[in-house]
C-alpha cells in the first residue's frame, strides 16, 4: 500500500509543482523536512517511552487484565478469534480507553504493542499481510473515538466563539457514522475470510 | 484546574501505587518498557520518515490549493461549504497541517459561522489516517493491507458528508 502512496503523491507533487511553478519550493522541502522527520521521532520516543513504561507496569500488575476482562462482552464482536483478557485484548482495551479520554500520543503506544500481540496471537496468518484483527484495529484509529473535542473547542474559543463546545453533538454524530461506516466497509470487504 | 487535567497524573500515580501493591518489580518493569518504546519507533521509523517526506512534498507543491479549486463546484453541490475544502484534502495527511488551516478558516470566516462549524466538526471527528495506516502496519512489518485503506477513506468522506449535515441542521 505505502508503496502506491508514496509514489503517487511524489509524481503528482511533480505534476502540481509544474503547474504552479513552485518546483523551487518543491525541491527545497525534500531537503529540508528530512530533518523534520527526525525531530518527529525525537518527540515520538518521550512519548512513547513513558507510555510504554507504564504499560509495562499496568500489564505485570494485572491491571490492565481486570480491563480486558470488563470491556470483553463489547470487543469480542468486532475483534473475532482472539482471546478473551489475553495480551492482545487488553492492548486494544488500552489503546481504545486512551482515544476516548483523548490521550492521543498514549493510544499509539498502546495501539502499537496491540497489532504486535494479535500478530503473536495469529500464529497462522501470513507474514506481510495485515490480517482482519490488524485492519480492523486500524481502520478505528483512523476515525475518531474521543470524547471531548478539547484541540477544536480550545481553538473556537481563542478565535472568539460564542460558545466553543456547541459543536459537541455534531462532533458525537459525525464520529460515530464515520466510525461505523469505516467498521461496515471493514466487514463487508474482509468478505468471509476468517483472517 | 480542570478534570482533565487529573487524568495523567492519577494514571501514573494510580498504576504505579497499584503495581508496588501487587509486589510488581515497577522500576524495572518500567524501565524494561522505555526499552521497548525505543525499539518500537527504532522500528516505525523508516515508514514514517518517508510519509513525512511525502506529505512535506505534497504541501509545498501547492497541490492542496489546486485540488481545493478542483472540488470545489462538487463540494457546493452537496451542501458542504467550500471554503473548508483545503482542510478535507489535507487532514488525513498532517495533523499539524490541518491545525493550521483550521486556525485559518477561524481567522477568515469566524468560529461561529457555518465554514467555521463545519470545519469544527471535522477537526473534532477525524484522525490523520495516513499517519495512523503507516505507523499501525509498520509495527507488524504488514505490506499487503488489503482493504484498509479504502474503508478508512470511506470514513473520512463519511465524517465530511454528515459534518455539514449536522450543523446546518442542529446548530
Amino acid at each position: 500500500m505505502m508503496k502506491y502512496i508514496m509514489t503517487g503523491m511524489i509524481v503528482l507533487s511533480f505534476i502540481f509543482a509544474a503547474v504552479t511553478g513552485r518546483m523551487s519550493e518543491l525541491s527545497t522541502a525534500f531537503l529540508e523536512e528530512c530533518g523534520g522527520a527526525v525531530e518527529l521521532a525525537i518527540y515520538l520516543v518521550g512519548v512513547i517511552a513513558l507510555w510504554s513504561g507504564l504499560m509495562r507496569v499496568a500489564q505485570s500488575s494485572g491491571l490492565t487484565e481486570k480491563l480486558a476482562k470488563l470491556t470483553a462482552p463489547l470487543l469480542s464482536k468486532l475483534f473475532g478469534g482472539l482471546s478473551r483478557g489475553g495480551k492482545a485484548m487488553q492492548y486494544i482495551t488500552l489503546n481504545i480507553t486512551a482515544n476516548i479520554l483523548g490521550l492521543g500520543n498514549a493510544s499509539t503506544p498502546f495501539g502499537i504493542a496491540a497489532m504486535r500481540e494479535i500478530e503473536k496471537e495469529e500464529r497462522s496468518s501470513v507474514p506481510e499481510v495485515a490480517s482482519r484483527n490488524m485492519i480492523t484495529l486500524t481502520v478505528m484509529n483512523t476515525a475518531s473515538l474521543q470524547l471531548i473535542p478539547t484541540t477544536a473547542a480550545a481553538l473556537r474559543l481563542k478565535y472568539g466563539s460564542e460558545s466553543p463546545m456547541e459543536i459537541l453533538t455534531c462532533v458525537w454524530i459525525t464520529s460515530v457514522c464515520a466510525l461505523a461506516a469505516a467498521l461496515i466497509a471493514c466487514r463487508v470487504l474482509g468478505g468471509r475470510r476468517r483472517l | 484546574m480542570s478534570f482533565s487535567d487529573f487524568i495523567i497524573p492519577v494514571l501514573f500515580a494510580g498504576v504505579l501505587l497499584y503495581g508496588l501493591f501487587r509486589k510488581t518489580d515497577v522500576f524495572g518493569e518500567f524501565t524494561e518498557g522505555v526499552r521497548e518504546g525505543l525499539h518500537t519507533v527504532y522500528d516505525i521509523f523508516p515508514s514514517l520518515f518517508c510519509l513525512v517526506v511525502t506529505v512535506a512534498a505534497f504541501k509545498a507543491s501547492g497541490g492542496a490549493e489546486l485540488l481545493t479549486g478542483l472540488i470545489a463546484p462538487a463540494l457546493s453541490a452537496v451542501g458542504f461549504p467550500p471554503e473548508c475544502g483545503s482542510l478535507l484534502i489535507l487532514r488525513p495527511f498532517s495533523g499539524s497541517g490541518a491545525i493550521a488551516i483550521f486556525e485559518q478558516i477561524l481567522k477568515a470566516y469566524g468560529p461561529d459561522s457555518f465554514a467555521g462549524r463545519v470545519a469544527s466538526v471535522i477537526l473534532g471527528s477525524s484522525e490523520t489516517t495516513f499517519y495512523t495506516l503507516s505507523v499501525y502496519f509498520a509495527a507488524v512489518k504488514a505490506k499487503k493491507t488489503r482493504y484498509a485503506l479504502a474503508a478508512a477513506l470511506l470514513g473520512d468522506i463519511v465524517c465530511a458528508l454528515v459534518s455539514a449535515v449536522t450543523v446546518r441542521f442542529l446548530l
